[in-house]
């Protein structure tokens, strides 16, 4: 995935951004608030056009949200209306897969989620950890290629966020996607990428890439991981005084 | 805990109209004249009367009649116009003022054009009450279109819904239900108070709202507050029906959540 652009006329939220990443690649973004790391997540998401550049999935330049991309938001984003089993259908239904498909299609990835027991209820009968759940379910049914998580797990308290984390990196093991993730924890970032990007302060550029090359299943508390998440704060931190918080 | 507390309400409102009743039966008395104040009594068996004649269903079914076209008539119009208003700005831009200046009219200054339209029917009495009722149901349709969350739309989005007709209906609509429930049962309400005057100007000689002018004229005071009352209470059992209805079928996964 390639992707550039250059300031824009108004308030430029980025600017002289170059990334690829590589297939089935977990990617995390970090950066300060409104150096535009959101903002890019949307336009790969295709909910935002560029003033300039080009984004690429797989050579295809994105036009508009498509299949081959799945988003968990921030904000709860469940249907209210709809219970947890229709609102992983949703995607089907509008695809007029028959029903029946759909719902075991639905089913098995919501036991992927550790939440077949909730089919049937309403969204606001669940949990925050248990609402981002059933929206990364819902996002998977659709087999993307790439899945975009902005701060999927901001909400939710410490040791929910721990276990989602693990979940996810067990569902990301097990589909191999492409993930891209944004999050403010450098714990969470060393903790899950292949590779983390650190953004500037506003506008936003690329300020420096991290490899994370520790072994799976990480350890959050190893040597290495210390020493990496000392760097990234350093970096991290430096762009923080920049910024009027 | 409320529960727990339910019974023992319930027994407060029990006795609290008991005890209005029981005053009005009293100072009825004190005062003695009945065109003044009819008695409690005098018109429990005024509707009793009426209820035996069968004449109180006629004139109930009069008024339903001109109700359920004035208010069908009224979603008819109300909900796809709230709809479109609130989705597309350009068309709320266009419409809002022509709406904003025909809405503080009265319902009752519509009665000599209802009666030119339409003549002496049943559609002028309902078109008196689609007056009343429709602005509540476009509004609130309007203002549930208008507050759907972004991002339930740029989920509808990422997930699949290409067209804005995609949106509407499996997005903004369902967000908007609980809003147009509202609206409905507000226009309901502004709906029916209408009705006496709908049937003020005599499109039939039956009705809830003609017999009480009817037996106006003719002194007939007992007879005039039956109907009042039952005025009140065929409202009363249309709105808990309605209330009903959209909490246990229509709006069930709202449950819990509001109201």
């Amino acid at each position: 995935m390639t992707y550039h652009t250059e300031e824009g006329d108004e308030v430029p939220a980025l600017s002289d951004i170059n990334l690829e990443m590589k297939d089935k690649e977990f990617v995390c973004f970090i950066g300060p608030s409104g150096c535009g790391k959101t903002t890019l997540l949307r336009i790969i998401a295709g909910l935002e056009t560029p003033d300039t550049g080009i984004i690429t999935v797989d050579g295809e330049p994105i036009k508009g949200p498509g299949p081959d991309r799945g988003m968990v938001f921030q904000e709860y984003s469940l249907f209210p209306w709809r219970t947890v089993l229709k609102n992983i259908t949703f995607s089907l239904e509008l695809k007029k897969v028959p029903k029946v498909q759909r719902e075991d299609t639905a089913r098995q990835y919501l036991e992927l989620v550790g939440l077949s027991k909730f089919a049937e209820s309403y969204p606001h009968e669940l949990s925050g950890g248990m609402k981002q759940r059933v929206a990364i379910a819902r996002a998977l049914v659709n087999d993307p290629k790439v899945l975009l998580m902005d701060e999927p797990f901001g909400a939710v308290d410490a040791q929910t966020r721990n276990r989602l984390q693990q979940e996810l990196l067990k569902i990301w093991e097990r589909d191999k996607k492409t993930l891209l993730f944004i999050t403010h924890s450098v714990d969470e970032a060393v903790y899950m990428a292949d590779r983390v990007v650190v953004f500037t302060s506003p506008p936003g550029r690329i300020k420096e890439i991290f490899k994370v090359e520790l072994p799976r299943p990480r350890d959050r508390t190893s040597v290495e991981a210390n020493v990496l998440r000392e760097h990234l704060l350093t970096s991290l931190g430096a762009e923080m005084k920049n910024t009027i918080v | 805990m409320k529960r727990g507390h339910g019974s023992r309400k319930r027994s407060i409102e029990v006795i609290s109209i008991a005890t209005a009743l029981l005053i009005w039966e009293i100072i009825a008395r004190i005062i003695d004249v009945k065109y003044i104040l009819p008695s409690f009594t005098s018109v429990v068996s005024a509707f009793i009367k009426l209820v035996q004649g069968g004449e109180l269903y006629r004139d109930i079914l009069t008024s339903l009649n001109y109700f359920v076209l004035g208010i069908g008539l009224a979603v008819m119009v109300g909900i796809p116009i709230g709809t479109l208003m609130g989705w597309f700005k350009n068309i709320d831009r266009a419409v809002d003022p022509i709406i904003e200046m025909i809405r503080p009219i009265p319902p009752l200054a519509w009665i000599p054009f209802a009666i030119l339209w339409f003549g002496l029917t049943k559609y002028a009495a309902g078109f008196v009450i689609f007056i009343g009722a429709v602005f509540p149901i476009l509004i609130n349709t309007y203002t549930g279109f208008k507050h759907t969350p972004r991002v339930l739309v740029e989920s509808g989005k990422v997930l699949g819904c290409t067209s804005n007709k995609d949106i509407i209906f499996r997005i903004a609509l369902p967000f908007a239900l609980p809003s147009i429930a509202t609206g409905i049962r507000v226009g309901m309400g502004v709906g029916w108070m209408c009705v006496v005057a709908a049937e003020l100007f005599g499109v039939s000689t039956n009705g809830i709202g003609w017999k009480i002018w009817h037996w106006n004229d003719l002194h007939h005071m007992d007879l005039v507050l039956t109907y009042m009352l039952v005025l009140g209470l065929i409202a009363l059992i249309i709105d808990r029906v309605f209330r009903y209805l959209v909490q246990e079928w229509w709006l069930r996964w709202q449950s819990g959540v509001v109201v």
